[in-house]
């Protein structure tokens, strides 16, 4: 069992999808990590998606308490966790039902033959056993008695049945990771510290596990047995992270580089709830984790702690931002620095809580009252969620302003393997808070304007108790310059325009254009495509299209060259989780024809979606 | 704390001596002639530098209303935020800056209506906080809807045959909050405020004052019953800490308990010893809460001064208390191992 080189009569591939599937209770989500894992060790490129209800505890065996955890591994470069499963693993009949369609013809199906009894079958919906029909024949079906079998080792160990029965799943990641030569190490590793103390269950999941890899070995499976080499990667220090994780140790991270302390305030929402975990894990580097009343007081707070000098950060998902809107909206005339993070999830409303949408970025842009203009950024992969988390306190440190990052369910929970960065490389964030006058006043007085601007239109900040610059700030339109109330109306309209002009002097890096270099298409993305989309592009162009790409993180400002690069394209398309958000931002900015391209099952795109549609494209 | 608010943190020790006009912005004070809020600011402004304050760690926050104009009044550092959520933007800043000395001012409609939430939060953590609920019984920045804190029948323009809600009490919603620290006062009695706002400011924790604040415009007279001059003997009940709870022209009246509550009686009927002797400092609000209940308004005998005055932990304490343990424990947080802390591999 403590194999970690492939068989040599293992086959080779380049990459394989495994689906977990199971009901809520069957530890579906763990099998999943646990496989990732070991195969990001093992050295293979993944990208993964857990997919769970959003009940807690929805009723067991049913169609609504199916959990699944798909990743795709890959001897080469992958950006997503590929379109359709070789290897579905269903612990139960709803999970196969659920869950089949996706399989790839051919594919291989690995069932628990003892939940296939009535009961479990009757709440899935069959009326006959599907095992014992023809129904499954266009598949590699393998039936494994994984209940009974891991009861049956777990007797001599004096473990209950009943909680033998809890370590099914590691017989399942046992079997699997027999058949796709993952090394078993890490995973025996895992168990020794994450049950630490419980001695029964460590032996009990251990005895699962190896019973299931027994099995591989043992039975006539018919199935050749698989290796999928490492892939070839940079050379550096990885780690396997998924989105939530990172942006939560940007954010550290945008601490430490700014030199000021971080205040979180949150309120728990889902998908966003684990940076609020994670944050309050990392007292360590001086963060405050508050957890507030609700949303509101959560970017109440956040924006107090700014206004007193510290990083202000506030995080949440769609409903939340509606939330904080007029909170947003005071920091954008008081011209503080906040960092708001939109983890997004189908909508509206409660909609799917654990679904994955992009349906936000029209709220982030204008989604509140008055002319209150902010930068927007998105992140496009698991790991960017950490650079973008300093690329947005960077501009609401620099430029004092708020700033939205938008992240969504599928990049929060995803993950795939990250480089690490050096510390030393990530550039320090400079913030400096005025300690001097910087006005004389008519009678000779020497004053502090609290909005007397920079040549980037950035007034200064003196956070209370900087001695003699004393001043108030409000809601209330203000006198550019002094911050005295006003309600002239050249002002307020001269303070209208000085706010939009703040973005635009924001500086963006350039898009790139990646791709066909006479390309008559072009993919415009941003967020949690980038994935799909550069995996689509990427087949097209290798065999021969003229398709390209250009994937945004910021969207408020765009990138000075943006127009330029529609302008030299044909055919744009905007493939976006939502109804066309971004199209109708370049339409309305550039007068281009972006063509939107919507989904919203709550799925991220795949890449043969986006093959298929860049090829219509082309074709037209 | 970081090198960046050093500058910021770094006013210890005396603080210099101040005069009233120091205290003073120059922005023109804007609130109706002969409104209540003048006598606050002026209340606020003659005890500062009585109390020896710091004008640059003092900060005032305001949600909006007319009461929540005060900060711009006020040469000190201030913001003027949105309604309802000064609580919560005061929140943040005192558990991010517990060198300073916060004030939170704001009316009925303010903290107790869109503000409640906040409100009961700030107080239940026990934030370092002065805050100020100008109840004048009346919305007056949106000129006269019924409030919160309006009595029932109250005819306003959005109520023109009557308010029918029943009000908050909001010294009893913020003893039923359990704040360390509650208090009433009235804008009729400038030497009155000044001792609860002195209490306040030196109470360690949230300090909650509701000041009755007549708005001549909208909602003139609402607390005269009791207020002015010649009804206050009968009809103000001043709590004392450590003293029988009396009052009118000869002493003759008093609290004594009934039926595990309170009640007004003749001393000369019960006699001296049933007269409940006020303790601010009893851990269980119940008997606070009971002298909130004896006035059902302000037309009857009404408890003013501190209810309650205890020592609970302050949030932002622990809060920092546990990041300062933690910080010693394991050292101060490394980002390169931060990266590093879930399984790595090389290649
Ligand atoms: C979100 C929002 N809703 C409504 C208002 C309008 N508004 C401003 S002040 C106020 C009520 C003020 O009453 P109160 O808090 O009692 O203060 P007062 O003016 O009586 O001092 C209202 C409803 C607003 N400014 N913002
Ligand atoms: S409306 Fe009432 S509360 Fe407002 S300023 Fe005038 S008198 Fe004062
Ligand atoms: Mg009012």
């Amino acid at each position: 069992m403590t194999d970690t080189v492939a068989p040599p009569d293992a086959l080779s591939v380049d990459k394989v999808i495994v689906r977990f599937a199971g009901d809520s209770g069957d530890g579906m989500q763990l099998t999943g990590d646990r496989f990732t894992s070991a195969s990001a060790l093992f050295g293979n490129d993944l990208a993964t998606l857990p997919e769970y209800p959003s009940e807690i505890r929805a009723p067991a065996g049913t169609l609504a308490g199916v959990s699944a955890f798909q990743v795709q591994i890959s001897d080469h470069d992958i950006m997503t966790p590929g379109d359709a499963p070789d290897v579905l693993v269903a612990m139960n009949p709803a999970a196969l039902k659920s869950d089949l369609y996706m399989l790839v013809p051919g594919g291989t199906l690995i069932v628990n033959a003892d939940a296939f009894e009535e009961r479990n079958l009757a709440k899935a919906g069959y009326e006959d056993n599907p095992l014992e029909g023809s129904e499954l024949d266009a598949y590699r079906l393998v039936t494994a008695p994984m209940t009974s079998l891991t009861k049956e080792v777990c007797k001599n160990l004096g473990v209950k049945p009943r909680d033998a029965e809890r370590s099914k799943n590691f017989f399942a990641l046992g079997l699997v990771s027999w058949m796709y030569s993952r090394p078993s190490e890490p995973t025996m590793e895992w168990i020794d510290a994450k049950f630490a103390g419980r001695d029964l269950i460590i032996a009990a999941n251990k005895a699962a596990y190896a019973a299931g890899h027994a099995f591989g070995e043992t039975a006539e499976l018919g199935h050749q047995r698989v290796v999928v080499p490492a892939a070839p990667q940079e050379p550096g220090t990885y780690t396997n992270i998924n989105g939530n994780t990172a942006l939560a140790w940007g954010l550290v991270a945008a601490g430490e580089l700014s030199g000021l302390p971080v205040f979180l305030g949150s309120y728990p929402i889902t998908p966003a709830t684990d940076i609020l975990h994670e944050l309050s894990k990392h007292k360590s580097f001086g963060v405050t984790a508050f957890q507030a009343e609700d949303e509101i007081a959560a970017a109440g707070s956040a924006l107090g702690a700014a206004y007193g000098g510290y990083l202000g950060v506030t995080t949440t998902s769609g409903p939340g931002v509606a939330l904080k809107s007029e909170t947003i909206s005071l920091a954008v005339s008081l011209e503080l620095p906040l960092v708001i993070v939109d983890i997004q999830r189908g909508g509206p409303s409660t909609g799917l809580p654990t679904k994955t949408e992009a349906a936000d970025l029209l709220m982030a842009m204008y989604g509140r009252h008055g002319e209150a203009p902010l930068p927007v950024v998105a992140a496009s992969t698991p790991s960017d969620c950490f650079n973008v988390a300093i690329e947005a306190a960077r501009i609401a440190l620099t430029h004092h302003t708020p700033v939205i990052l938008l992240s969504d369910g599928y990049l929060a929970n995803g993950s795939e393997p990250w480089r690490l960065p050096e510390v030393d490389s990530l550039a320090p964030i400079p913030v400096e808070f005025a300690t001097e006058f910087n006005h004389t006043n008519a009678d000779g007085e020497p004053a502090f304007w609290p909005f007397l601007r920079d040549e980037n239109l950035v007034r200064p900040l003196a956070p209370p108790g900087t001695p003699d610059l004393m001043h108030r700030i409000g809601g209330i339109e203000k006198q550019d310059g002094s911050g005295n109330v006003s309600y002239d109306p050249q002002n307020h309209a001269h303070m209208v325009a000085v706010r939009a002009e703040r973005m635009a002097l924001i500086e963006v890096p350039d898009v790139e254009v990646v791709g066909h270099p006479e390309a008559e298409v072009l993919v415009v993305g941003w967020g949690s495509t980038w994935g799909a989309i550069t995996g689509g592009v990427r087949r097209l162009v290798n065999a021969g299209h003229k398709v390209a790409q250009v994937h945004l993180t910021h969207l408020n400002p765009f990138p000075k060259n943006l127009g330029e690069v529609l302008a030299r394209h044909d055919k744009i398309l905007v493939p976006e989780m939502n109804m066309g958000h971004l199209a109708r931002m370049l339409r309305a900015d550039y007068l281009v024809d972006a063509r939107p391209i919507g989904k919203v099952t709550g799925q991220p795109f795949t890449a043969g979606e986006i093959e298929q549609v860049a090829l219509g494209a082309l074709d037209d | 704390m970081t090198d960046m608010l050093d500058v910021a943190m770094g006013n210890v020790g005396e603080a210099p001596e101040t005069s009233r006009s120091d205290w003073q912005s120059d922005q023109e004070v804007r609130w109706c002639p002969g409104c209540g809020d003048y006598s606050v600011l002026t209340a606020i402004q003659l005890l500062l530098p009585e109390l020896g304050a710091r004008r640059e760690n003092t900060v005032f926050i305001s949600g909006i209303g007319c009461a929540a104009r005060f900060p711009y009044y006020m040469d000190t550092y201030g913001v003027h935020t949105i309604h309802g959520r000064s609580p919560a933007f005061a929140t943040g800043l005192a558990m991010a800056r517990p060198d300073l000395d916060i004030w939170v001012i704001g009316g009925d409609g303010d903290m107790l209506s869109i503000g409640g939430n906040h409100l009961i939060h700030a107080l239940r953590r026990n934030i370092n906080l002065n805050i100020l609920l100008l109840n004048n019984q009346i919305y007056g920045l949106t000129k006269g809807q019924y409030s919160p804190t309006s009595e029932i029948g109250k005819v306003t323009k959005s109520s023109p045959i009557g308010a029918t809600p029943r009000p908050f009490n909001p010294v009893s919603v913020a003893l039923g909050a359990e704040a360390s620290f509650v208090a009433r006062t009235h804008d009729m009695d400038r030497r009155h405020m000044q001792e609860v706002f002195r209490q306040a400011y030196l109470h360690d924790g949230a300090a909650f004052v509701e000041v009755y604040q007549n708005c001549n415009v909208f909602n003139d007279g609402a607390f005269g019953a009791i207020t002015k001059k010649v009804a206050r003997e009968d009809m103000l009940i001043d709590l004392r800490h450590g003293e029988p709870i009396r009052f009118g022209g000869e002493n003759e009246k008093g609290v004594a308990r009934r039926d595990g509550g309170v009640e007004i009686v003749n001393v000369a009927d019960v006699g001296e010893d049933a007269v409940l002797v006020h303790d601010e400092a009893r851990q269980d609000p119940s008997t606070a809460f009971s002298l909130s209940r004896l006035a059902e308004g302000p037309h009857t005998p009404t408890p003013i001064g501190v209810f309650r005055a205890c020592q609970r932990d302050e949030y932002g304490r622990t809060v920092a208390d546990q990041i300062a343990e933690v910080t010693a424990s394991r050292g101060k947080g490394n980002l390169s191992a931060l990266l590093r802390s879930q399984p790595t591999w090389e290649v």
